[in-house]
């Protein structure tokens, strides 16, 4: 029954390559690509429910003419848990996109938009489902290209052609280390077929590490870890919001699944894997969350959450390696549930939040936030949805980013308890980081939304925001609702992840599903507890307002320390919401500030003003970069001279004659 | 068989340096119809002993093809084409005689060592065929004419064919109706493009071709 999602893959083709052939009518094409991606990606969503359901493989494996490779699908348990982001965030991508691009103009640019989402979600859906090493390439590298030319969607503005050639740049490098991780194992296992990798590595941890290595530079790069994470922030904010949703909830964890399907392979885990994993996911987290403060842009800041929230999944997926190693089930099986399904929940709140960027940015022509505010009386449902996908990404109960983190937390409280040192070291790190973490991230959206919707409009544009389109509604309430549910279906959710628990460790379902039922117990308590309190806390807001409605109530201005006349100017901004932090943490995040303060008794003009920019493109990457630039020279060979490269094909073939004749 | 193939070797040598030398202005068609012809008869008497309809077929096919048509094509394309002089080389006529000849010795070299792998091939047919595909690219890299270089490339197709036929013995008929295809198409291909060319920019001259880069 792979036919399913054969079907789903070729409607998502279909509609994508329509869109193309009819960009003269750019209606037509828009809505074909529309229900290309919506027709198909709904087939693939049911086809990877019914694999979770029935915890059955579904394969189909045919002969390629493709030296060295074959045509060799497999949707097994660990493919379908991640195939419901990918199909999940394309259907409602799809469905806001169109409102979302209603404004543009270009027949063209617009038909290829719609064609590169497509491909983007089948790009991701192959890779998932390719069970062979060169297929899986080949799927990577569609996967891979596509967002370079979502990214660059509004190519006439340089800064968006440079985030997209930052994008091609940073995946290409990842790239390389994936094809030397195939090739390598391609040679150890004689196959280029999953089947075959497993037996190569059995009782080889020397060669097994260097894999993993190999595999986390490569698939790491594509989830955004700290520090090949540059691309985040470049591409996010260039690309339309609808792909920036699928790019950062889908197409990132796509690179956790490349981590997680590497580890099926690699054997019994050593103890220093999970070591490493937990140092990445600290700083990702850590860095990512700090970075973000200091973001103007909310498109930026939301990309930069994203690394913050690879990093907490693999903190997760690190805890669950360490518990692997060493032989504690409950640890291993908490910790995978915890990186596993936080991939989930990002992938919901994260998507809600870039649409919900997205409709203030059409609303009020922009997402610099220090131009915007009150947005939550002009836009109800844009700026309710978006609190509630702040609440989860901040990690509060009862909705679904606190679930995960709960598991992740029951993980190092477990790990803390252990006689083992080097254990309870490790569930300590987890523990300190996650609470800098959350903390963070709470000071962080609460300058999100706080400066977004609250106050007043810093900018007329912001004041004559209005609700965007309904189909732009209907997507961020979905995952709005998704957010809720999650969260209070959390007992359920959570013992539903025992086969694909069992699918990422190699345990036995019984064994990761007793641990999972263990942990379900304490969570019910604190959703019931919250959910409670949240109950209590909205019927004595509603008792309040009826009273409120019934007395007479008189407005008036919020005092003003006597001044009589304020402006929207005498807000917090955004950078001062977070000034006390941002000094904290000076050390990591360098702002470039330009002050010049008021001078004498009447100063006429005072102004201040700061620039964020990442430490590692700027240190790490930009001298690298300027490197590469050198060897532009190597241009004179690109002539463009018919006669020159048929030169190189003869020297090249001489040459391979006279080698191969001599030795 | 031996003194045919001998007889064919010799006169395909000999069409190649003509074209390495040819500087009149309907000699390359009419050289290159020759060789194709030349190089028809190759598989047939290959397969003297076992006669197939396959072989005849392909034989007939590629001497119709190559001997008549492609040239026919290209003499027409010349007579409609308004240059001057036919070959301006980047490499004059006689530099690019004398570079035959240490290009046949090349030849024989990698032929004498390719023996041992290939026992059944004819080692004269051998040394004309990796010569036919040097010569080819040679044209190709060396001529400024765009015509000059669809008939380098004939060449360098025939040097193919002539390898195919005298080194696979059991799928010939696949693999030659696949290059004798690609053949076809890029000889129309290419009929097409140089008319364009010409009336789009008014030169046939490939190294202007850079005039268009971005």
């Amino acid at each position: 029954m792979v036919m399913v999602f054969a079907t789903a893959i070729l409607l998502l083709l279909f509609g994508g390559f329509l869109a193309v052939v009819l960009c003269a009518r750019s209606g037509v094409s828009q809505v074909a690509g529309q229900v290309g991606a919506i027709s198909g990606s709904a087939l693939g969503l049911v086809s990877a429910i019914r694999v979770l359901l029935t915890g059955k493989a579904e394969g189909m494996s045919s002969v390629w003419h493709m030296p060295g490779g074959s045509l060799h699908f497999q949707i097994d348990v660990l493919s379908a848990f991640f195939l419901l982001p990918v199909f999940g965030l394309s259907i409602l991508a799809a469905l806001y996109g169109r409102s979302y691009l209603a404004d543009r103009k270009g027949g063209y640019a617009l038909a290829g938009s719609w064609f590169h989402l497509n491909m983007l979600t089948v790009g991701m859906a192959l890779v998932i489902a390719a069970h062979d090493g060169l297929l899986f390439l080949l799927a990577w590298e569609i996967m891979a290209l596509s967002p370079f030319f979502l990214v660059a969607f509004d190519d006439q503005k340089a800064e968006v052609r440079k985030a997209a050639w930052i994008y091609l740049s940073a995946t290409h490098l990842g790239t390389a280390f994936l094809l030397i991780f195939f090739v390598l194992l391609g040679r150890l296992a004689g196959t280029s077929d999953f089947d075959g990798y497993a037996a190569a590595l059995r009782d080889n941890p020397a060669l097994s590490s260097t894999m993993f290595l190999l595999a986390l530079i490569g698939f790491g790069s594509k989830a955004g870890i700290v520090p090949t994470h540059v691309w985040l922030p470049e591409a996010h904010p260039a690309a339309p919001s609808h792909a920036s949703a699928l790019m950062s909830g889908a197409m990132i964890k796509v690179g956790i699944y490349g981590v997680v399907r590497t580890l099926t392979f690699l054997g019994a885990p050593e103890p220093w894997w999970g070591w490493l994993l937990i140092a990445i996911g600290a700083s990702s987290g850590v860095l990512g969350v700090l970075f973000a403060l200091a973001q103007h842009d909310l498109k930026r800041l939301l990309a930069y959450h994203s690394v913050e929230n690879i990093g907490i999944i693999l903190l997760g997926i690190g805890i669950g390696v360490l518990g692997l190693a060493e032989g504690i089930r409950p640890l291993a099986v908490i910790g995978f549930a915890a990186g596993l399904l936080h991939v989930l929940n990002h992938s919901i709140f994260k998507g809600l939040l870039f649409l919900g960027a997205g409709a203030v940015q059409r609303a009020a022509h922009g997402v610099e936030l220090e131009e915007l505010g009150g947005l939550l009386k002009r836009m109800p449902w844009t700026g309710a949805t978006f609190l509630i996908g702040a609440t989860a990404i901040v990690g509060l109960p009862p909705l679904n980013g606190f679930v995960s983190e709960f598991l992740l937390f029951y993980a190092s409280f477990f790990a803390v308890v252990q006689p083992a040192v080097n254990i309870a070291v490790a569930g300590l790190i987890v523990l300190v980081v996650m609470g800098l973490i959350g903390g963070l991230a709470a000071a962080c959206f609460a300058k999100a939304f706080g400066v977004v919707f609250l106050g007043s409009p810093r900018s007329p544009e912001a004041g004559e925001a209005r609700e965007v389109a309904r189909p732009m509604c209907a997507a961020m309430a979905i995952l709005a609702l998704l957010c809720v549910v999650f969260g209070l279906a959390a007992p359920t959710v959570v013992s539903a992840l025992d086969r694909v628990v069992a699918a990422a460790t190699g345990l036995t379902i019984g064994a990761a599903r007793d641990q999972l039922t263990a942990v379900t117990g304490p969570l019910t308590i604190a959703i019931s507890v919250f959910a409670v309190c949240i109950v209590i806390a909205a019927s004595v807001w509603a008792v309040r307002s009826r009273r409120l409605a019934l007395a007479a109530v008189r407005t008036a201005q919020v005092w003003g320390c006597g001044y009589p006349k304020p402006t929207p100017k005498m807000q917090y901004t955004a950078s001062s919401f977070v000034q006390p932090l941002t000094t904290q943490f000076h050390l990591f995040v360098r702002n470039r500030e330009v002050l010049v303060p008021p001078e004498g008794y009447f100063p006429a003009s005072a102004s201040y003003s700061s620039e964020s920019s990442d430490p590692f493109l700027r240190g790490l990457f930009a001298p690298v970069f300027r490197w590469f630039d050198y060897l532009s020279h190597l241009e004179i060979f690109q002539h463009g001279l018919v006669h020159g490269y048929v030169l190189y094909l003869v020297i090249t073939l001489v040459a391979l004659l006279i080698w191969g004749s001599v030795w | 068989m031996l003194p045919f193939l001998g007889i064919i070797q010799a006169l395909g040598l000999l069409t190649s340096f003509a074209l390495l030398g040819t500087r009149s202005k309907g000699a390359g068609p009419q050289w290159l119809a020759f060789q194709g012809l030349l190089c028809g008869l190759v598989p047939i008497i290959m397969h003297a002993d076992g006669l197939t309809t396959q072989v005849v077929l392909l034989a007939i096919g590629n001497i119709v093809l190559k001997g008549i048509v492609f040239p026919w094509v290209l003499l027409r394309l010349r007579a409609r084409a308004p240059y001057h002089r036919e070959v301006v080389p980047f490499i004059g006529i006689v530099g690019s005689t004398l570079f035959g000849i240490p290009v046949l010795a090349l030849s024989v070299w990698l032929a004498l060592r390719m023996t041992p792998a290939l026992k059944h091939a004819p080692f004269v047919m051998l040394v004309l065929s990796i010569f036919l595909i040097f010569v080819g690219l040679f044209l190709i890299v060396t001529r400024r004419k765009a015509l000059m270089q669809v008939i380098g490339y004939l060449v360098l197709e025939n040097g193919i064919f002539v390898f195919s036929a005298i080194a696979i013995s059991g799928t010939l008929l696949l693999v030659e109706l696949g290059v004798l295809l690609d053949a076809f198409v890029a000889v129309f291909v290419m009929g097409i493009a140089i008319l364009h060319i010409n009336s789009e920019f008014g030169f046939m001259d490939v190294d202007q071709l850079t005039a268009l880069r971005g």
